[in-house]
Parts: structure tokens; sequence; C-alpha cells
């Protein structure tokens, strides 16, 4: 480690022996591995959550868990499942896939890397801790308002601090992924030529450079709101708990872009792929995304509208909220666009990307039904809003996390899924996924109140729905981590070839490399990378 | 593999992971001592040990690699690139507490005194007769009376310290270009000096609001906006000029070339964004 003189300059630049190996690494696919296995391993501890919840829920009347539980269920549920399950998958997909495709050796910052996935690990362990603690896990939901999460018993700072190192996990991730995309593209890729995976995460970097540091300085506030005297959100030392929220949401909203800019990355670069077509209107895909990213810091406060703002509040978030809707639009389309006329085919990475398509636009749109501040007064806090972002988030980012994994897992490794039952496990999702979610909408229309462990008897019936589909849905997951398992071991047997996907080497530069890919990618740049963009230049 | 090309590959380093550790062991231990454990306040200081050996031993470990010619031209721009984005990070930090303040003064307290109230007059029920005036420790008069932190007295001079500490790194910057030696040290000297005066100045400043003017983090939002604002800041300060004297050091040790130092750069930068935060906080906090 510290043997740095100029004759050691070429020293094991392979990996360490044994489990040191992770520890230690600075390779982008060892640490892109261990975020993907860490956040796999969070998926199924923020799903088991979800399970527990869903079970209280199956009747009306309490059956299972105490209200106080069933609230900490909720707040460590939406924790663990945004920031210990699909922020890092993302970050893992980076990590493997950003200097795969512009055609870098590792990231820029390599030791940085290593030390933000531990912080990671590190954050997500503080907030585990907390179901250890006297007066238990954190049950004020995940956006922690105060008054309420003053509240909390012990495990308040050790949340607090938790919110800290995860927040410098991220922002020392993101920081990587600029650099590393500013400064180790090769001489051929010019920005208008990376693929829209590449695209999209160096937008989400920016959001997060942005935003962490302003939920670090929220929670602060909470700290010495309790611990140091301090009126931050106390009226009578001229505080404002509103102020909070604003707060908040200022982080909050664009970091929901951050769960979803990835995410049309990811389906980006599958579905051209299966519709053997170029992307549709790269540069407009580009543009739209950096659209999005910049109204993600316009809109917050369309959170908030049952909390008492000036009429010119509400009037001015309701219409930049709506905004949103254009460049999503143009997204939408260009997606549908590359699949017209397609020679297309079906394997799981494409089914999970039309599903994402259709699914994701019933998420924009009830989206688009709450951004209006008169009906918003309706919805707010109830079910309506649980499956408007479920939608966003499950058969959106879940599912385009799991379609990476097939579309790149023979890239990894070498090796074949086996399509059979990853169709199985995408069909038992996609449908699952919709008796979950959708009877969450009629709930949440007929006045169904969020995060409470009882309700009134003429819910009964969709909730029972509702718990069916999430126990179809959480079990079936566990197929993927089968058919994972079982690829890194050999898979079907059968040898992928370097592109994988027939075509897919005119898309983007991982295919022209070797499979597995090398330890270290591109020890020289690449000569050539391919056009994306159609427009004649 | 061979990395004897154009791209810098890193050895492994076992100081990521220790930092980490650190960094949990300070938290828990804080989080600790706040539930009332003194045990916390053990285990904080030794994980601000971990911490601070990690970054000697990281900082070195890098140093020494630099001296040893491995970094390339590529290498550098990475890490101005690094250093550049978390300045930004950390401008955000502040903009939430500088906006903390303007939604206090501009937004909650008026409310509270009962601007934009409808004729149900809810704040006079509430808050009967609290004015929207500024300072103020909230209808509640919370942490009780106070006098109100006045612009030109110590808190200018430091502004004067700190403004022109900001002009003698530059002036050792340019010392470093040209070679001049003698110059970059006796720059980075004055910086550093400059800079923990003022944070002396601070810590009477301080002393003062706390014993003789009855000023506290606790003194409604006046006094919670204030500590904050200042403290962090000089934290801050704090960190800049750590992160100049471990510069001013490797100047002395005859580190640095015009072509390849990065460090001196970073921390120049560094020290720039403390200078102009000051400058928001002397404007926002002090005069208006």
């Amino acid at each position: 480690m510290s043997a740095v003189t100029a004759e050691h300059d070429h020293h094991d630049h392979g990996p360490a022996k044994g489990l040191l190996r992770w520890v230690v690494t600075t390779n982008h696919k060892d640490i892109g591995t261990l975020y993907l296995v860490f956040s796999l391993a969070m998926f199924f501890v923020g799903g088991t959550m979800a399970l527990i919840i869903r079970s209280e829920l199956f009747e009306p009347g309490m059956q299972f868990v105490n209200p106080q539980f069933f609230n900490s269920m909720t707040t460590m549920h939406a924790l663990v499942m945004v920031f210990g399950a699909v922020m890092p998958a993302f970050v893992g997909l980076a990590n493997w896939m950003i200097p795969m495709m512009i055609g870098a050796p590792d990231m820029a910052l390599p030791r940085m890397n290593n030390m933000s996935f531990w912080m990671l690990v590190a954050g997500i362990l503080l907030l585990a801790s907390t179901f250890f603690m006297e007066g238990g896990a954190p049950a004020a939901g995940w956006t922690m308002y105060p008054p309420l999460v003053l509240q909390t018993g012990n495990a308040l700072p050790f949340a607090i601090f938790s919110v800290h190192l995860l927040g410098i996990s991220s922002i020392m991730g993101a920081i990587n992924i600029i650099a590393t995309i500013f400064n180790m593209r090769a001489p051929a890729m010019s920005l208008m030529k990376m693929p829209l995976f590449v695209w999209t995460w160096l937008i989400t970097a920016f959001l997060l450079v942005a935003i962490m540091p302003v939920f670090a300085g929220a929670v602060t506030m909470l700290l010495t709101d309790r611990f140091f005297d301090t009126s931050f959100f106390d009226a009578a030392g001229g505080g404002d708990p509103v102020l909070y929220q604003h707060i908040f949401w200022f982080f909050g909203h664009p970091e929901v872009y951050v769960m979803i800019l990835p995410t049309f990355g990811v389906a980006s670069q599958i579905i051209p792929v299966f519709a053997r077509k170029p992307l549709f209107g790269y540069s407009s895909m580009v543009f739209a995304t950096a659209a999005i990213a910049f109204l993600s810091f316009i809109v917050w406060a369309h959170h908030m509208f049952t909390v008492g703002m000036p009429m010119a509040g509400e009037l001015y978030f309701m219409y930049a909220t709506m905004l949103i809707a254009i460049p999503t639009g143009v997204k939408i389309f260009n997606w549908t666009a590359t699949m017209w006329k397609g020679a297309m085919t079906f394997e799981a990475p494409m089914l999970f990307s039309i599903a994402f398509v259709v699914l994701f636009t019933m998420g924009g749109f009830t989206g688009l039904m709450m951004a209006l501040a008169p009906l918003d007064f309706q919805y707010h806090d109830t079910y309506f809003i649980v499956a408007h972002f479920h939608y966003t988030l499950v058969p959106a980012s879940v599912f385009m996390i799991m379609a990476a994994g097939y579309f790149w897992l023979p890239k990894w490794t070498g090796n074949m899924y086996d399509e059979k039952l990853a169709k199985l496990h995408f069909w038992l999702s996609a449908i699952s996924v919709n008796i979950l979610f959708f009877p969450q909408h009629f709930l949440g229309l007929a006045g169904m109140p969020r995060r409470i462990p009882d309700y009134a008897v003429q819910f009964a019936d969709w909730n029972m729905i509702s718990s069916i589909g999430a126990f179809i849905y959480g079990p079936s997951q566990l197929i993927f981590v089968y058919i994972v398992y079982k690829t890194i071991k050999g898979g079907t047997g059968e040898k992928v070839t370097d592109e994988v996907w027939e075509g897919a080497k005119e898309h983007s530069l991982e295919w022209t490399l070797p499979s597995p890919a090398p330890y270290h990618t591109f020890s020289t740049p690449p000569k050539e990378v391919p056009t994306l963009s159609t427009s004649r230049s | 593999m061979s990395t004897n090309d154009a791209y810098y590959i890193p050895n492994k380093a076992v100081w990521p992971v220790v930092g980490t550790g650190g960094l949990v062991i300070l938290f828990a231990g804080f989080a600790n001592y706040l539930n009332g454990n003194a045990i916390g306040g053990w285990f904080m200081l030794l994980g601000l040990a971990v911490f601070i050996v990690m970054l000697a031993a990281w900082f070195t470990m890098q140093a020494n690699e630099s001296e040893a010619g491995q970094y390339n031209h590529g290498v550098g721009i990475s890490y101005r690139m690094g250093m550049m984005w978390f300045i930004y990070s950390e401008i955000m930090f502040f903009a939430v507490f500088f906006g903390t303040l303007w939604y206090t003064r501009n937004l909650s307290v008026p409310w509270l005194a009962g601007v934009g109230d409808g004729p149900g007059r809810s704040s006079a029920m509430l808050w009967e007769g609290f004015k929207d005036v500024w300072p103020t420790n909230g209808p509640g008069n919370v942490g009780g009376e106070f006098e109100e932190m006045g612009a030109f007295g110590l808190p200018f001079l430091n502004t004067l310290l700190l403004l022109s500490s900001g002009v003698t790194c530059t002036w050792a910057h340019h010392g470093l270009l040209a070679k001049n030696r003698d110059q970059l040290i006796k720059g980075l000297i004055a910086t550093v000096t400059l800079g923990f005066l003022f944070v002396g100045f601070q810590a009477i400043e301080y002393y003062e609001a706390y014993h003789e003017m009855g000023l506290t983090l606790g003194s409604g939002v006046y006094g919670s906006t204030f500590f904050m604002l200042t403290g962090f800041h000089g934290f801050h300060v704090c960190v800049g000029a750590i992160m100049l004297s471990v510069v001013l050091f490797r100047s002395w040790k005859g580190h640095f070339t015009p072509e390849n130092h990065f460090a001196f750069e970073g921390a120049a930068w560094y020290w720039h964004f403390v200078d102009v935060v000051w400058l928001g906080l002397f404007i926002f906090v002090y005069i208006l």
C-alpha cells in the first residue's frame, strides 16, 4: 500500500488475494460488483419490510405488529430502498459500464470510489442499528418532518449521522462520475457520441452534488433543534417547521429524479438493441434529460400543496410541475418511435423495457394528476400517492435495474443467463406488480390515508388484493437471484460472443470488448466509437 | 497487465476503508454522547484519531506518489475536477443556511407577526403583540434577552484579515509559478497566520456573545442562524488553514513545481471559497 517508489510503479494491478480483494480494491468492476451485490441484498431487506407492511394491511384491524413498529417499517422500508437499494444499484451499474462505454481503463478517482462504497455500507449499518435502540427505529416517515421526528428515541442522532454518511458517499460517487466522464473519454468520444446511459448519469451526478449537501444541512438543523437548543423549526423561537419541508423537498424532488434518470439511460441502451434500430432522436433525449433535471430544482413545493402556502406559490408550483410532462413525453415518444417498425425480438431485457415504458407512463400520468393543486388536496397523503411513486419506482427503476442485469450479465461473466427462467421472472413480476399497486389508486381516491396500520372496513377488498400481489411479487424476485447466481457459475453453458446481442456493437463500446471484459477495460483508448446521433451534422 | 501507457491506474489502498471506519466510530460515538452516554465522547475521540491518522497517511502516500512522478497530466485534471465539484457541494451546504436566514427574515417571522393574515387574525390569537423585527428570538422570547452582534468591531477586522489572506495566498501562488521559493513560503506563512488569527478573533467574539451579550445558540432563530452560519464557516476556515499548513510544510520540503502543484491549487481554491462565503456572511448576517 505504501510501497510507492518508482520501481514499484507497475506492480500488482491485478486483484488482491482472497477476501481482502474486495476491501482494498480500486477497480471499477470490483467496486461495481460490490455495489450491485449490496443493493440486491438491501432490496430483499427493504422488501421484507414491505411484506411486513402488506401482511399487517391484509385485513382491517391489528394483526401482527404494533403501530409504532408499523411506522418504523414504512420509514425504514423507504430509506433502505432509496438509499440502500435503488441508488447503489445505479451507482454499481455506472461503475461497471461508464468506463467501458467511454473507452476508459477505470474511473477517474479509484481510491475515492472505494471509500464511496464503504461509506454507503457504514451509513446503512448505522441506520440498521437503530432497530435495537430504546424507542425503536425512526418512525416519522423517510421525510423526517419536524416536529414529529424530534420525538424519535435514541435512534434520532444515529439516523441523522447515517444520512450524513450516505450523503458523503453519494457526493464522492457523483464527483467521481463527473470527473470520469469529462476527463477519461477516449479522444474520439465527443460528448454527443456518448451513450445515453452515460449522459443520464452525468446529469444525475450533477443533481447529486447539488442536493446531498442540502439534505445534510436539513438534518443537521434537526440535530441542533433537538440537542443544541436552536429554533430553526420552532415557531416559538421565530422558526418554522414548514421551512424543513421546503429544504427537504428541494433535496427530495431532484432525489427522486436521481432514481429515474439512470433508469431512462438503461432503457435507452436496451430498446435500440432489441429493436435493431438506432435510438430515435438521440439529441432530443439528451436535452430532455437535461430539461427534466433543471425542472426538478424548481418544482419542490408540489409535495406541500396542503401545507398552507400563499396562492401564488400554489399556482407557480402547479404550472412548473406540469411542464415536466413535456420532456418526459419526448422520452416516451422517442422510445416508442425507436421500436416503431423495428425488427424486434423479446428477450428478457426488452420485455422489462417495454413494461417499463408502459407502466412508467402510467406513473407519469398519476403524477400529472397530483400536480394539479386543487385535485391534490384530495389525493394528498393518501394511497394514491403511494401508488403513484411505486409505479415510477418499481416497474420503472427496479424493472430497469433487473433488465440491466440481464442485458449486461453476459458481458460481465461471459456466460448466458437462462432465458426461460428470466421470462418466467418477467411475467410473474409484471403481472403481480400491477395486482400489488394498481388497487392502491382506488384506495387513495376513496380516501385511505398512507402510513397507517389499520383502516376502515370499506378499504378491505382492495387491500387484500394488493397484499396478494405483494406476496407474489416479493418471492418471485428470488428467481432473479437464482438466475444471476447460475449465470456467474457458468449459466447455460453457452459461451457468448463479444457482441452478445446481435448488432449491439453499433450502439455502444462495451460490446467491442471481450466477454467477460478484462480487469482493466481499455488500456489504450479505442480509435473509433459508434455514432448515435442520426441527424446529419 | 501493464499500464505503461497513456492511462494511470493507482495501487490498491487500505486508507479509504480505515477512514470510513474512523468516521463511523466518530459518528456513532457522537450519537451515543448525545443520547447521554458519556462513553460516547471517548469513542468520538478514538474515531477522530483514526480519521486524522488516515488523512495523514493517505495524503503522505499521494504526496510521495506525486513526487515520484507517477501522476500524468490527466490525473492532475481529474484531481482538479474533484476539488472543484467538492467545493460546489460545499457551496450548496452553505446555501441551505443562507436560505434558512432568508426564509426566516422574509417569511416566517413576518408571518408570525401577522403579515398576510386574513380576517381571522390567527397570529394575533396565538402570538399577540409579536412584532416583525430583526433580530428576534421569536414570540416565545426563547433564550431570554440578548444583544445584536454589531458589524463594525471584530467582524470588520476579521473581514480585513480574511481578505488580506486571499491576497497573500495569491502572492504565494505567483511566487510558486515564478520559482521564487522565498516568496512562496513567506506568502503561505502570512496566509496561514492570518487564517488562524481570524479563528482566534472569532473565538473572542463568541466568548463575548455568550458571556456579555446573552447571545447563544439558543437565542431563538437569530442565535440559531448566527451561530450556525458563522460556526460552520469558522470550521471551514480551520480546515482551510490546516490544508494550507500542509501545503506550507510541503513547500518547505521542496515539493511543487510551476507545472505540478495540485495540492497548492486545491487548497488555494478552498481558501478563496471560504473567503467568499465570509463576504456573504458579513453582508447578510452582520450588516443587513
